[in-house]
C-alpha cells in the first residue's frame, strides 16, 4: 500500500506569480477594509503618495527630501503588498491543493438511468456528469470513473479510492449498510451498481471546501474576530501615540514630519500579525486538507484544537478490525486435535472473519481443513440462537456460539456444562477476550478464545491525547468486561460498553453538560444524530449520505485515528496566531528605541541615550524601523503557512516555551535587524 | 541610611503581616459567616428597613451597575450645591466662602471618584461642615463603592454559572460597617493621640521662637486623616497633606499612614483567594504585584539616597540624599517609599512634595499611576488587573493552542472587546489631555483666562512637561496626587481633569464587573491538563509581561519628553 502525498512547495512558482497578481488586486480599499491594520497602513501610503506628489509640483522641500519620502512610500507600499502576498499565497496554495481534488471530477460520461426512457422502462443513456442532478440514478461497471457523489441503491463492487485517498488498495462499497457511499472521480473495479445522486453539481462538499479556501465565503472566526478586536485596540493606541505627539512636539519646539510621524504609526500598529492573519487562518484549513480532511468550516478546525473528549469506536479504530482465534481449549477428557477438527468443521462454511481465522489457527496447528462431506447442512448465525455450525450427515451436530446460549442447549439436553470450561470461559472474558464455545451432540467439548489485537501504535497515540489534555472514550457493543480490559490495554481513559446508538448520544449530551467539547467519528446512519450533536463530527467519506451531511468534517481516508491530527492541526492553527501576535507587538519595543530619539534629537540632544543601537542618522533609523517592519512580513510567510508546531507538553511550559522564543525573541530580533538595515543603508547613505 | 530602609522594610512586612488576617476576615463578612463585627447587624438591618432594601435580593451585573451608579450620580449632586453654598452653613468658624462652580465641579468629582485630587486649600476652600458631610463622608462611600464592585466579581468568580453577583446595597453598607469604620475608629485614635487635632475650634494664633505670630488651622482632622488613607481616598485635611506636621505629627504617625494605606488593597487580594477558595491565585496575584512595586520602588529610593546630581555637580555634599521638598522628620527613603505606595495604590496622599522628586523618581510615580493595578485603589486596584489578566489570558489561550478561558468560562470576543476598549480608555485620557495642555501651552500661552496658559507652569520645558502630564496621569488613575507646580485653580484644569476623572473611575469599574457577569452566565468548563491555568506563575508573569509592555508602548513617547528627557539632561 502506497500512499502518494499532495505536496506542494511552499514558493512553487507558478503559484507565487499568481499571488504576486492578487496583491496588487487586493489594494482595493473594498477589500483591505476588512483588515483594519492593513487598510490604516494603505490610507498611511496615499497620504505619503500625496505628499510626495504635492513635494514634485510644488518643489517644497519642508517636509524632507524628495528621494527620502519616496523612499517611505515605497517602503509602505511594499509593507501593504507583502501582507496582500502573504494572503493570496495562501489562497492560492489552499486553491490549488482543492484543484488536484476537483481534477478527479470533470466532466466524465455518465450512464444515466431514464425510469421513463424513450424506447424502455429504466432505460440507459450516456449523457456528461454536469447534467446529473440530485435524486438522479446512473449505472457504473468494471472501469467507468464515478461521476458524481451518491449512494449505492443496488449492487456492490470494488472500487479503486486512490484519487481521492491517495490509498492504493481497492475498497468495497454496497448497497444497504454504513459503506454505500461512493464519490465522483473514484473508479469502478468490479462488478455493477445502480447509484443515486445525492448532491446538486457544485455543491458537493469538496466544492464548499474549495469555497471556503477562495475566501468568497470564508468567515471569520470566534477566537479571530476576538483577535482582530485586540488588534484593533492596539492600532487605535498607537493612533492615540501618534496624534497626541504633535502637540508634544510643538511644545518641546520640534518639527516633525509627515513622513516621519506615519513611519512612526506604521512601526507601530501590529502590521506583522495584522499581514499574516488571513494567510495563517486559510492555511489552517489547507493543512487540514492536506490530511486529507475536509472540513465544512473553518470553525470546526478551530473547535477541533478545543476538544477535550474524543469518542472513538473499538473496531477499526482501537483494534485491528476483527477478533482473531488465539487458543483452543478443550475440556476435561476431551483430545486436543479432536477439539480442533471439530472447531475446523464448524468454521469451514462461517465465512465471517472470526470463522476464518479459527480454520487459519487450525492450520498454524497442522490440523488442516478437511472438505466438509457432501450433504452438510450449515445453521447459519442468528440473533435468537447466538450460535452457528453444522449438521454432518452422519448426524452429528456441531454448534459454537456465545457462553449462555451453549449452556442453554446443553442444559436443555440434560448435560451439565464442565466447571473448567467454565471457569476458562470467564477467564478469557476478563483477559479481554471472547469465548467461544463448542458443542457437540449437545455437549460442551471445550472453548475457543478470540481475542482482539490493538493496533500497533495506538497506546502512544493516546498518550500524546492525554498530554494535551484530549480524554478519550471507547466506544464498543463487547461486554463491560471485555471493554474494560481493551480499555487498558490501549490506554483509552473511558469506555462506553454494550453500546447501542443512543448511547454514544447520551454520553456526548452528558459530557457537554458539564462543559467539555466532544469530538467523534462515525459512518453509520445510526451515528447521524451523534455527529450533528458533538462539537466536532468527523463523517468518514465512506459513510452514508445521512452521516456526512450530519458532522462538520469528512475524512476522505476512512481512517478513525484521523481525529488526533484534526485536534492537533485545529491547536496549531490557534497557536500562530498567538505566536504571531506576540512577536508583533514584542517588536514595538525596538521600534519605539530607533524612532523616538530620531525625532527628537535635533531639540533635545539628551534624548541621543536612548539611542542605544547606535544608529547613524535620524533618517536612517527611521528607515531601517519601517524597512524592518515590511521585510519581516515575507520572512514569516513560511511560518504562518506551515504553522507553529503544537507540542504536548502542558499548557504552562508551552506558554513559557512561546513566550521565550516569541515573546523574548520577538524583543531582541529587531534591535539586531534594525541595526544590521541601518549598517546596510550606511554604505548608500 | 541603613535604619532608614530598615524602616521602609519593617512598614512593608508589617503591612503584610496585618493583610493577610484581614482579607480572611472580609472573605468571611462577605460570604456571610460569623465575624467579630457581628454586633452591627442590628444597625444595617435599621439602615436597610428605613430605606426599604431587601438585602438578599440576588441582582444580576446590569441591575448590580444601576445601583452602583444611581446612587453615586446621587452624591455627586449632594456634594456640588453643599460645596457652593458651604459659606451659609454651620460649622464654619474661619469663615471660609463658597467653592466657585468650577472648583466645586472638580471636588465633588474628585473626591466621589475616590481620587481626591485637590485644587484648593482645606484650610481656606472648606468648612468643617464640608470637611465632614462633603468630603469625609465621599472619603467612606467611594471606597465602600470600590469594596462593592470588587465584591460583586468575587460572587461571579465563585460560582460555576450564576447571573447574581450579590446585592449592592447589602455588600456596601457591610464595607462601611464591617470594614472601614471600626479600622478607621482605631486609626483614629492613634492619629489623636499622636497630635492630629480633633477640635472644632477655628485657627489658633501662637507665637514661634523666632517671635513671629502664626495663624494655625485646625479642626477634627484625624478621623478624616485614618479614612483617606484606609479608603486609598488621599485628600488631605491640610493644603500640604501628610506633609503637614498635624497631618502627620512623627515617625510613628507616618509609618502608621503608610502601612493603613495599602492594608485595604494588599487585604482584598487575599480576600480573593479566601472567597473563591482559590489561595494560589490569591498569592501568585499578590507576587506579580509586590515585584511591581520593587521594580518602581528599589530605583526610586536608591536615586533619592543618592541625592541630586545637579547639587553634586555644585561641590555640596548631601549626606542625606535629595532633601528638596522633603520633611525632615522623614527623610528620602521613607519620603520615596510613600511616594511609590500613594501613587500605586491611587491614594494619592503626599508627604514629599513630588514635583521636587528627582526625574527618575517622577517616572516611577507616573507609571505606578499608569499602570494603576500594583494592589492599587481600594476594590479598584484588582479590577484594574482583571483587565490586564483578561488580555493576558487571551494572548496566552492561543499560544497554547486553546480557545481561552479564565476560571472556567471561554473568553471571547465581547469580553475582549470590553478589556480592549478599558485598557484604551486611560492611554487616551491621558495622552489626548495632556496633548490638548501642551497645544494650549505652546499655541495659545497669552489666552485671556483666569490664569494664561503661559503661566500655568512654574518650570518651562521637560519638567513643565511632566507636570502637565502628571496632572492627567493622576486624574485618569483616580490618584489625586499632585506634581504641583501647577496652577491648576481655573477653569481649564478644573473641567478637564473632572471629566477625566469621571470617566476613568466608572467605565474601569463597569467593565470589569461586566465581563465577569458575562463570564459568569457561561457554562463553566472544567479544567483538563490541556487548561491553562492562571494560578501558576508562569501565567503571573505573562500578566506581568502584558502590563509592562502594554504600558511601554502607551506611554513610551510621553515619559521620553518629560522624564526621561530630564533624567538624561542631569546626567
Amino acid at each position: 500500500m502506497s500512499k502518494h502525498k499532495r505536496t506542494i512547495r511552499l514558493f512553487e512558482p507558478a503559484l507565487v506569480g499568481k499571488a504576486v497578481k492578487q496583491s496588487f488586486v487586493k489594494l482595493s480599499p473594498r477589500l483591505m477594509v476588512k483588515n483594519p491594520v492593513m487598510f490604516t497602513v494603505e490610507i498611511g501610503t496615499a497620504v505619503m503618495l500625496a505628499v510626495t506628489l504635492y513635494q514634485l509640483f510644488t518643489g517644497d522641500n519642508s517636509q524632507g527630501a524628495l528621494w527620502y519620502n519616496i523612499t517611505i512610500f515605497t517602503i509602505l507600499l511594499l509593507t501593504v503588498l507583502f501582507a496582500n502576498f502573504a494572503e493570496a499565497l495562501a489562497e492560492a496554495r489552499g486553491k490549488a491543493q482543492a484543484e488536484s481534488l476537483r481534477r478527479t471530477r470533470e466532466d466524465t460520461p455518465a450512464k444515466k438511468v431514464f425510469t421513463v426512457g424513450e424506447m424502455y422502462v429504466n432505460e440507459v443513456k450516456v449523457v456528461p456528469s454536469s447534467q446529473l442532478r440530485k435524486g438522479d440514478f446512473f449505472i457504473c461497471e468494471a472501469g467507468d470513473v464515478i461521476p458524481m457523489d451518491g449512494e449505492i441503491v443496488e449492487g456492490i463492487a470494488t472500487i479503486d479510492e486512490s484519487a481521492i485517498t491517495g490509498e492504493s488498495a481497492p475498497v468495497i462499497r454496497e448497497s444497504g449498510g454504513d459503506k454505500s457511499s461512493v464519490t465522483g472521480g473514484t473508479k469502478v473495479l468490479s462488478d455493477k451498481i445502480k447509484v443515486k445522486v445525492t448532491t446538486e453539481p457544485g455543491e458537493s462538499f469538496l466544492d464548499k471546501m474549495i469555497a471556503l479556501v477562495e475566501g468568497a465565503s470564508r468567515q471569520k472566526t470566534p477566537n479571530e474576530i476576538a483577535l482582530t478586536i485586540l488588534l484593533a485596540a492596539f492600532t487605535l493606541i498607537f493612533i492615540i501615540v501618534c496624534v497626541t505627539l504633535k502637540p508634544f512636539a510643538d511644545y518641546a519646539n520640534t518639527p516633525i514630519t509627515i513622513a516621519a510621524f506615519i513611519s512612526l504609526f506604521v512601526c507601530l500598529i501590529p502590521t506583522t500579525i495584522g499581514g499574516l492573519l488571513s494567510a495563517i487562518g486559510i492555511a489552517g484549513m489547507d493543512r487540514a486538507l492536506r490530511a486529507n480532511v475536509i472540513a465544512k468550516s473553518g470553525k470546526a478546525v478551530e473547535t477541533a484544537g478545543d476538544i477535550d473528549v474524543l469518542l472513538l469506536d473499538k473496531t477499526g479504530t482501537i483494534t485491528i478490525g476483527n477478533r482473531k482465534a488465539t487458543n483452543f481449549w478443550p475440556a476435561d477428557g476431551i483430545e486436543t486435535t479432536d477439539f480442533i477438527s471439530n472447531c475446523v468443521f464448524a468454521s469451514l462454511a462461517d465465512q465471517t472473519p472470526e470463522g476464518k481465522s479459527i480454520v487459519e489457527l487450525a492450520g498454524e496447528k497442522n490440523i488442516n481443513a478437511k472438505q466438509l462431506p457432501a450433504n452438510t447442512r450449515m445453521i447459519e448465525f442468528t440473533a435468537e440462537t447466538r450460535s452457528s455450525g453444522v449438521d454432518l450427515p452422519d448426524g452429528i451436530k456441531i454448534r459454537k456460539g456465545a457462553f449462555d446460549a451453549i449452556k442453554n442447549i446443553a442444559s436443555s439436553n440434560g448435560s451439565s456444562f464442565p466447571k473448567e470450561t467454565e471457569a476458562r470461559v470467564n477467564q478469557i472474558a476478563s483477559n479481554g477476550g471472547t469465548p467461544l464455545v463448542v458443542a457437540v451432540n449437545n455437549k460442551v467439548q471445550g472453548v475457543i478464545e478470540l481475542q482482539d489485537i490493538i493496533k500497533p501504535g495506538i497506546q502512544e497515540r493516546f498518550e500524546r491525547l492525554r498530554k494535551m489534555g484530549v480524554k478519550t472514550v471507547m466506544v464498543t457493543g463487547d461486554n463491560p468486561l471485555t471493554a474494560k480490559y481493551i480499555a487498558e490495554k490501549a490506554g483509552v481513559d473511558d469506555f462506553i460498553a454494550e453500546a447501542k446508538p443512543e448511547d454514544k448520544m447520551n454520553y456526548i449530551r452528558k459530557e457537554q453538560q458539564s462543559g467539555k467539547l466532544v469530538a467523534m467519528m462515525g459512518d453509520g446512519t445510526n451515528d447521524a444524530p451523534a455527529l450533528a450533536q458533538a462539537d466536532v463530527g468527523v463523517a468518514m467519506n465512506s459513510g452514508t449520505q445521512a452521516a456526512k451531511e450530519a458532522g462538520n468534517m469528512v475524512d476522505l481516508d476512512n481512517d478513525p485515528t484521523k481525529l488526533i491530527e484534526v485536534v492537533e492541526i485545529g491547536k496549531q492553527l490557534l497557536i500562530t496566531r498567538g505566536t504571531l501576535t506576540t512577536f508583533s507587538i514584542a517588536n514595538d519595543v525596538a521600534k519605539y528605541f530607533a524612532i523616538v530619539p530620531a525625532l527628537f534629537i535635533a531639540s533635545i540632544p539628551a534624548l541621543q541615550a536612548l539611542n542605544i543601537m547606535g544608529l547613524k542618522s535620524p533618517e536612517s533609523a527611521i528607515l531601517s524601523a519601517i524597512i524592518f517592519n515590511a521585510i519581516i512580513i515575507p520572512l514569516l510567510i513560511p511560518l504562518a503557512l506551515k504553522g507553529v508546531k503544537y507540542r504536548p507538553i502542558g499548557a504552562s511550559a508551552l506558554l513559557r516555551r512561546n513566550l521565550l522564543i516569541y515573546g523574548l525573541g520577538g524583543v531582541i530580533v529587531p534591535f539586531i535587524g534594525i541595526k544590521l538595515i541601518d549598517m546596510a543603508l550606511g554604505l548608500f547613505m | 541610611m541603613n535604619s532608614e530602609i530598615l524602616g521602609v522594610v519593617i512598614t512593608f512586612l508589617i503591612t503584610v503581616l496585618l493583610a493577610y488576617p484581614l482579607g480572611k476576615y472580609i472573605s468571611k463578612v462577605f460570604k456571610g459567616e460569623r465575624t467579630l463585627t457581628d454586633f452591627m447587624n442590628p444597625v444595617e438591618k435599621f439602615f436597610f428597613r428605613v430605606c426599604g432594601i431587601n438585602p438578599t435580593e440576588s441582582m444580576n451585573w446590569k441591575q448590580f451597575l444601576k445601583a452602583m451608579l444611581t446612587i453615586n450620580m446621587l452624591w455627586l449632586v449632594y456634594a456640588f450645591f453643599l460645596l457652593i453654598f458651604q459659606h451659609k452653613l454651620p460649622l464654619n468658624p474661619d469663615g471660609n466662602p463658597g467653592q466657585t462652580p468650577d472648583l466645586a465641579f472638580n471636588t465633588a468629582i474628585s473626591f466621589l471618584v475616590n481620587c481626591n485630587l485637590q485644587h484648593y486649600s482645606g484650610e481656606s476652600g472648606l468648612t468643617y461642615f464640608t470637611q465632614l458631610f462633603v468630603i469625609t463622608f465621599l472619603q467612606f462611600v467611594s471606597a465602600a463603592t470600590g469594596i462593592a464592585a470588587l465584591v460583586a466579581v468575587f460572587n461571579g468568580l465563585k460560582e460555576k454559572t450564576t447571573e447574581n453577583l450579590g446585592n449592592f446595597w447589602s455588600i456596601f453598607t457591610k464595607s462601611i460597617t464591617r470594614v472601614l469604620l471600626p479600622l478607621c475608629i482605631i486609626a483614629a485614635i492613634f492619629l489623636a493621640f499622636n497630635g492630629s487635632p480633633t477640635s472644632y475650634d477655628g485657627k489658633d494664633s501662637i507665637v514661634t521662637l523666632q517671635g513671629d505670630s502664626v495663624q494655625v488651622s485646625r479642626g477634627p482632622a484625624a478621623g478624616m486623616i485614618a479614612i483617606k488613607h484606609l479608603g486609598t481616598n488621599g485628600g488631605g485635611w491640610f493644603g500640604v497633606n501628610s506633609a503637614h506636621p498635624l497631618e502627620n505629627p512623627n515617625y510613628f504617625t507616618n509609618m502608621l499612614e503608610m502601612v493603613i494605606q495599602v492594608l485595604i488593597p494588599v487585604a482584598m487580594i487575599f480576600a480573593l483567594g479566601f472567597y473563591i477558595n482559590r489561595r494560589k491565585l490569591s498569592k501568585v496575584i499578590f507576587g506579580v504585584m509586590t515585584i511591581g512595586l520593587l521594580c518602581l520602588l528599589i530605583p526610586t529610593i536608591i536615586t533619592e539616597i543618592n541625592g541630586n546630581p545637579a547639587i553634586e555637580k555644585l561641590g555640596v555634599a548631601q549626606p542625606t540624599g535629595a532633601m528638596e521638598g522633603k520633611e525632615v522628620r522623614f527623610g528620602p527613603a521613607a519620603s520615596g517609599y510613600w511616594s511609590i505606595v500613594t501613587t500605586i495604590i491611587s491614594t494619592g496622599s503626599v508627604n514629599s512634595m513630588h514635583d521636587s522628586s528627582m526625574p527618575m523618581s517622577g517616572m516611577m510615580q507616573l507609571l505606578g499611576m499608569m499602570i494603576n493595578a500594583f494592589y492599587g485603589g481600594c476594590g479598584v486596584g484588582i479590577l484594574n488587573y482583571l483587565i490586564y489578566l483578561i488580555i493576558a489570558v487571551f494572548i496566552s489561550g492561543l499560544m497554547v493552542g486553546r480557545t481561552p478561558e479564565f476560571m472556567g468560562h471561554k473568553v471571547e470576543a465581547r469580553e475582549v472587546k470590553i478589556a480592549s476598549l478599558v485598557m484604551l480608555l486611560s492611554a487616551f485620557l491621558v495622552k489626548a489631555f495632556t496633548a490638548l495642555a501642551a497645544y494650549m501651552v505652546a499655541h495659545h500661552p497669552e489666552i485671556a483666562w483666569q490664569v494664561k496658559p503661559g503661566a500655568w507652569l512654574n518650570n518651562p520645558s521637560y519638567h513643565g512637561f511632566s507636570e502637565m502630564l502628571y496632572e492627567f496621569t493622576s486624574a485618569n488613575a483616580n490618584n489625586g496626587s499632585g506634581f504641583e507646580g501647577l496652577g491648576d485653580n481655573n477653569i481649564f484644569w478644573n473641567v478637564t481633569t473632572g471629566i477625566v476623572l469621571i470617566l476613568a473611575r466608572f467605565l474601569p469599574i463597569i467593565g470589569p464587573v461586566a465581563i465577569i457577569g458575562l463570564l459568569a452566565k457561561k457554562k463553566f468548563v472544567p479544567e483538563s491538563p490541556g487548561t491553562l491555568r492562571t494560578d501558576s506563575w508562569t501565567f503571573g508573569m505573562m500578566t506581568f509581561a502584558v502590563i509592562i509592555v502594554f504600558n511601554a508602548l502607551s506611554f513610551f513617547p510621553a515619559l521620553a519628553l518629560g522624564p526621561i528627557a530630564e533624567y538624561f539632561s542631569m546626567h
